[in-house]
């Protein structure tokens, strides 16, 4: 799927041609989504103010920062899951593939479907984990016989990397899994629905050491078959799985770069501050 | 990961013609789902708009009665009786001596032929009297009084009644006036629907409520604070909670039942009295105190307890200098709508029996009494039309009286709850 | 001197009582010599110790008096000469004697039996003597042990410590109470019915078909208490007609209040349909038998349906389920709102619609606890008696036609009730029997209910 896109995006995309892109920082390929001068407030107050990104297929994009500093906050921008929020308040301009995801005659159902989103704390359904993975095709009507929905639900399975240790319980409860094949199974579900991005908001802060691992290790096969966003506070974590970091703080974005630039010779002040440990 | 098996889907064609018809029945089916739950709000809100216009529509006029004017020749009738007879305690007796009655009937007659006493209500004559002991003066002159009709053509002048009474209602129609029924609200029940009035019942209600507090709030509250701060842990105290959650759920006829059998067989207590009613309702009404007492006292946070503890109070003193009182709004308000049910509740009163015939108020608590749902109850039974608009006038002056009830819980929670 | 001023002449010398305690224990406290006071406790609880000392062992002592008083009375009369002239017959003995007590204390006036009359003076003598007794008894009590309190005053006296484990015990009798309630309520049912079960054999009924109470049992040995038609009439217009009303209008409005509506509008709305539960029942009813009953009719009759009467179950099944629909709704609130909002969000986050979420994935979930505010709209429903009784009727029908009248327990427990309350009637006596039934069958609803919902909210804590 996503080498066919990638054929013809240079005709569709307007940010190889766009002059405003070619200033944007580290856009190598065409990207994904982009966000031009996005504001966010809760009510009164602002939460981000002014961020401008572009997100890629080929890389894992990390987002980092302190607490508070407005990263998850950005994140569901990118799939209009702020609208749930009545207080909140976006301007700017976002993009997935050239369209406008803000625009009215956007489709915020069919968005969510090419945007999927793995949250910070497992949440799989109450249902089987068959059902839990069935869910989303269904209700998008991607799978038109039970042969075929089988086979989504065991290709997710299968990409999340939690087949085997599933295929023989697949009516068991999702809730009984442990927490690290939750998420996994979470992953599983956004997959499912065959995103294009899936933004991932510190998917393994609630997870032990070893499910962390393989989390990350299953980032690193995703990469490249899905645009992947990832907010963490670990940095760490941003340097192992990141091709591509961008540091937010208090709401602004400081610095977007190459991981490896970002840690090692960040330009700006509060980056190298944050990097070495002074604040967060 | 295998794969094999991994075959390659198909990329979803989200703009493709297929795609977009589902999304937009997703959509059509979302709007119908909305709209069935905005639906059923409007119809459930209707209903209670339904209801109450249809009560305040009939009642409205339970408030009025039709009068005819009367004029009565006191000197010519009276043989010259003075003012003076009827001043002081002994007005009344006097008065009866007098034979008012017969006095109102004979000028009835001379105005208004020989049946013209079917016109009128049967009672009218006590609205000349009471107009006779407020102003004496009256009995020297000629005066005009419009006295209440009778039931039947009340009821043909404000609706539509039996062909008689229609009949009578064309052949006086210009003379007819409207006032406002003062007697309904001072006088007890009676068998003519003109004559019934709500004070009897609403005294009775009074009563019974009063002792309902006495007995229901200290036990309640007590109660509460025993459960929230000082039960121990164990079967007592499990116990103790398991029957107060069944005795909120138990139905009100239950408590009847246990009324009839330990109050009225079990100890002797007087029938009907506003006693057994008050101390039946105690019962029923405690539970709901516990309940909403012991969410007001949970809500009072620990550390107000430990400030207190801190400065070497002791448990009792933490608990009534400090916590009561700042539970006690939460406390009142749960109360007052626990009263609230009580007020209106009527079968398990039937039960023990509060369901005679009051002509009179009455004056303690064994006397017998009933209360108002149970005399709307009562008139609701009744053949004689002109009593549908007296029972739901009776109907708006409990809800009113509930309102204010329920008016006043809300005000004393918004005044001074406070969020902690 | 009555017994109501006794009580208060006792509370009047606990009053004097506390005056003097304190008064003593004040006087201590200045004795000290550092700024602490010499007390244990303030004076204030050292009154409390000698009121309460004064007031308490009178007060039971009056008490127990009052229960046993009236049989010696009663023996003193006895004895007296008039006694010699009354029958030997227990029950017309009984009857003179309860008369005489009756004029003797002033309830009643005239005697209708002459020999009441009669037995009136002794009895008067032997109730004042005894009260005379009594009162002494209490007053010597009062200031014995008002004055053992005194002088029992000193400094390290732990007065307050005493005043609060009286306390203490008293807020704990006040939590007795309600076992006492419960346990009385079971008891009295029980023991009534089981005096019913013996007249009628349990069998008959609660499998009984014909329902037509007789107070003697008629020619073939039948009672006429079967109850099943009852228990039809009360399952029909409580658990299926009122429900059919209640739960889509109250789940939907639950919904959609939970999940749609502005905060504003939810904020007012909520409060007008808890009004819909605060409406007393026999207004419901009246509204049920005056307008919604006779529509109802007219309706069946134009549509041609047969054997509509003007009380019918449909009338006070419609009402009952708009007056339920508080209960439902607010219970499925509660579940709805117990959800994380982690799963709403995770389903949203996947591209369904709201209503698609709500069915699939919040109802699911909140599901026991809507099934636990089901089952206890049923109970309230099959417990409610005035709507039933002023809409639905007095036929025993076992019929399905929502627009004939059909009776249900409520309804004839009052029935039974009205008019002779005799105690050995059966007629009396089976409103017992349905009382017991209504009150297990209410109790095993809530019951199951409050574990589903327990269950349930264990699963996300």
């Amino acid at each position: 799927m996503n080498d066919d896109l990638k054929m013809q995006e240079p005709s569709e995309s307007v940010d190889m041609t766009d002059s405003a892109t070619t200033d944007m920082p580290g856009a190598t390929s065409a990207p994904k989504m982009t966000a031009r001068n996005v504001d966010v407030f809760y009510g009164e107050k602002q939460a981000i103010k002014n961020v401008s990104i572009d997100v890629s297929m080929d890389n894992v994009t990390a987002f980092i920062g302190p607490s508070g500093c407005g990263k998850s906050t950005f994140l569901r921008c990118m799939n209009r899951m702020n609208d749930t929020i009545p207080i909140a308040r976006v301007t700017g301009e976002i993009r997935l593939e050239g369209d406008d995801i803000y625009a009215p005659h956007m489709d915020v159902v069919q968005l969510r479907a090419r945007v999927g989103m793995v949250f910070q704390k497992p949440n799989p359904f109450p249902k089987s984990i068959y059902d839990n993975i069935a869910y989303g095709p269904r209700i998008h009507g991607l799978a038109t016989s039970k042969d075929e929905l089988d086979h989504i639900v065991e290709s997710s399975l299968q990409r999340a990397g939690l087949w085997g240790e599933v295929k023989d319980r697949l009516q068991d409860s999702g809730t009984a899994l442990s927490g690290g094949q939750q998420q996994r199974l979470c992953i599983a579900r956004a997959i499912a629905v065959d995103p294009e991005v899936i933004l991932m908001d510190e998917p393994c802060s609630a997870l032990d050491p070893i499910a962390t691992a393989k989390i990350e290790e299953l980032i690193h096969e995703l990469r490249g078959k899905y645009a992947i966003v990832i907010v963490t506070h670990n940095m760490q974590q941003a340097a192992r799985v990141s091709q591509k970091t961008a540091f937010f703080h208090l709401g602004t974005l400081v610095e977007y770069g190459e991981t490896t630039e970002i840690f090692t010779n960040p330009r700006e002040e509060k980056t190298r501050d944050y990097i070495t440990g002074r604040y967060g | 990961m295998n794969s094999l098996t991994e075959a390659k889907r198909q990329p979803t064609d989200w703009q493709g013609p297929a795609m977009q018809k589902r999304i937009a029945r997703r959509y059509a089916a979302e709007r119908r789902f909305k709209a069935m739950g905005f639906g059923a709000i409007l119809l459930s809100a209707g209903f209670l708009a339904f209801l109450l216009v249809v009560m305040v529509g009939n009642g409205f006029r339970g408030f009025t009665q039709t009068e005819l004017p009367l004029e009565i020749d006191f000197p010519a009738a009276t043989g010259g009786a003075s003012p003076s007879e009827f001043e002081g305690p002994n007005g009344n007796t006097n008065l009866q001596a007098l034979g008012l009655r017969d006095i109102v009937d004979s000028s009835i007659e001379i105005q208004y032929g020989d049946d013209g006493t079917e016109l009128f209500s049967p009672g009218g004559w006590t609205t000349v009297s009471a107009m006779i002991l407020a102003d004496p003066k009256i009995v020297e002159q000629k005066v005009t009084f419009d006295l209440p009709v009778a039931s039947d053509i009340d009821v043909a002048y404000k609706d539509s009644g039996n062909d008689e009474a229609e009949a009578k209602v064309a052949e006086y129609s210009n003379q007819f006036s409207t006032g406002f029924n003062w007697n309904f609200l001072s006088n007890s029940d009676a068998t003519d629907p003109m004559q019934v009035g709500i004070w009897g019942a609403f005294k009775g209600s009074l009563i019974t409520m009063i002792v309902t507090l006495l007995l229901a709030f200290p036990v309640g509250v007590l109660t509460a604070l025993y459960l929230e701060e000082y039960a121990p842990t164990n079967r007592l105290t499990d116990l103790i909670e398991v029957s107060i959650n069944n005795l909120a759920a138990v139905p009100s006829i239950i408590f009847g039942l246990l009324g009839l059998a330990v109050f009225l067989n079990f100890f002797g207590m007087p029938r009907s009295g506003a006693l057994v009613g008050g101390l039946t309702l105690a019962l029923m009404t405690m539970p709901v105190i516990v309940i909403s007492g012991r969410n007001a006292v949970k809500a009072v946070p620990p550390s107000i307890r430990e400030a207190a503890l801190g400065i070497g109070a002791s448990p009792l003193q933490v608990v009534f200098h400090h916590v009561l009182p700042l539970a006690l709004p939460g406390i009142l308000t749960g109360t007052i709508i626990g009263m609230a049910r009580a007020l209106g509740e009527t079968a398990p009163l039937l039960m023990i029996g509060m369901r005679a015939f009051i002509a009179t108020p009455p004056s303690g608590i064994t006397d017998p009494a009933t209360v108002l749902p149970v005399q709307i109850f009562l008139w609701s039974d009744e053949v004689d039309r002109g009593f549908v608009e007296k029972t739901s006038a009776a109907i708006i002056v409990l809800l009113l009286f509930l309102l204010m009830m329920n008016a006043l819980a809300i005000y004393l929670r918004n005044r001074f709850e406070t969020r902690w | 001197m009555t017994s109501t001023t006794l009580l208060f002449l006792v509370l009047g010398l606990g009053l004097v009582a506390w005056f003097f305690g304190r008064l003593k224990a004040a006087s201590l406290q200045t004795s000290g010599t550092s700024s602490r006071s010499a007390l244990h406790s303030l004076p204030t609880y050292h009154g409390w110790y000698v009121a309460l000392w004064a007031i308490v062992p009178a007060a039971v002592f009056l008490t127990v008096w009052s229960f046993v008083s009236p049989a010696m009375i009663t023996d003193a009369a006895l004895t007296s000469s008039a006694a010699s002239q009354l029958p030997q017959d227990g029950f017309s003995r009984a009857a003179i004697l309860s008369e005489a007590r009756a004029i003797a204390y002033g309830y009643q006036v005239n005697a209708f039996n002459p020999l009441s009359q009669s037995m009136v003076e002794p009895y008067r003598e032997a109730i004042s003597y005894y009260q005379m007794i009594g009162a002494v008894a209490a007053l010597l009590l009062v200031f014995a042990c008002g004055v053992y309190a005194w002088l029992r005053i000193k400094p390290d006296l732990r007065a307050r410590t005493k005043i609060e484990r009286v306390t203490m015990f008293v807020l704990l009798l006040a939590s007795l109470i309600a076992i006492v309630t419960t346990v009385g309520i079971f008891l009295s049912l029980v023991f009534e019915s089981a005096r019913f079960f013996s007249m009628v054999s349990p069998i008959d009924f609660l499998f009984g078909t014909e329902w037509n109470p007789k107070a003697v049992a008629g020619p073939r040995g039948e009672t006429g208490f079967g109850a099943i038609p009852l228990f039809w009439g009360t399952v029909f217009i409580g658990a299926i007609i009122a429900m059919i009303v209640a739960i889509p209008l109250g789940l939907l409005s639950a919904i959609y209040l939970t999940q749609y509506a502005p905060a504003k509008f939810r904020s007012w709305m909520k409060p007008i349909l808890e009004v819909l539960a605060g409406v007393p029942t026999v207004v419901y009813g009246y509204f049920a038998a005056l307008t919604v009953a006779p529509a109802l009719r007219d309706f069946a009759v134009s549509i041609g349906i047969s054997g509509a009467s003007s009380e019918s179950a449909l009338a006070a099944g419609v009402v009952m389920g708009i007056m339920i629909i508080p209960f439902v709704s607010s219970m499925a609130d509660d579940s709805i709102a117990a959800v994380p909002n982690a799963m709403r969000d995770g389903s949203l986050a996947m591209g369904a619609t709201q209503s698609e979420t709500i069915k699939k994935v919040l109802i699911p979930a909140a599901l026991p606890g809507v099934v636990g505010g089901v089952l206890l709209a049923v109970s309230r429903a099959i417990g409610e008696t005035m709507i039933v009784v002023m809409a639905a009727g007095l036929a025993a029908n076992m019929t399905a036609n929502p627009f004939s009248s059909v009776t249900t327990v409520t309804t004839q427990i009052v029935q039974l009730l009205t008019g002779d309350q005799e105690f050995d009637s059966p007629k009396t006596l089976a409103a017992f029997a349905l009382g017991l039934v209504l009150f297990i069958v209410t109790l095993l609803l809530n019951l199951i209910a409050l574990r589903v919902v327990k269950k349930y909210r264990e699963a996300y804590e």
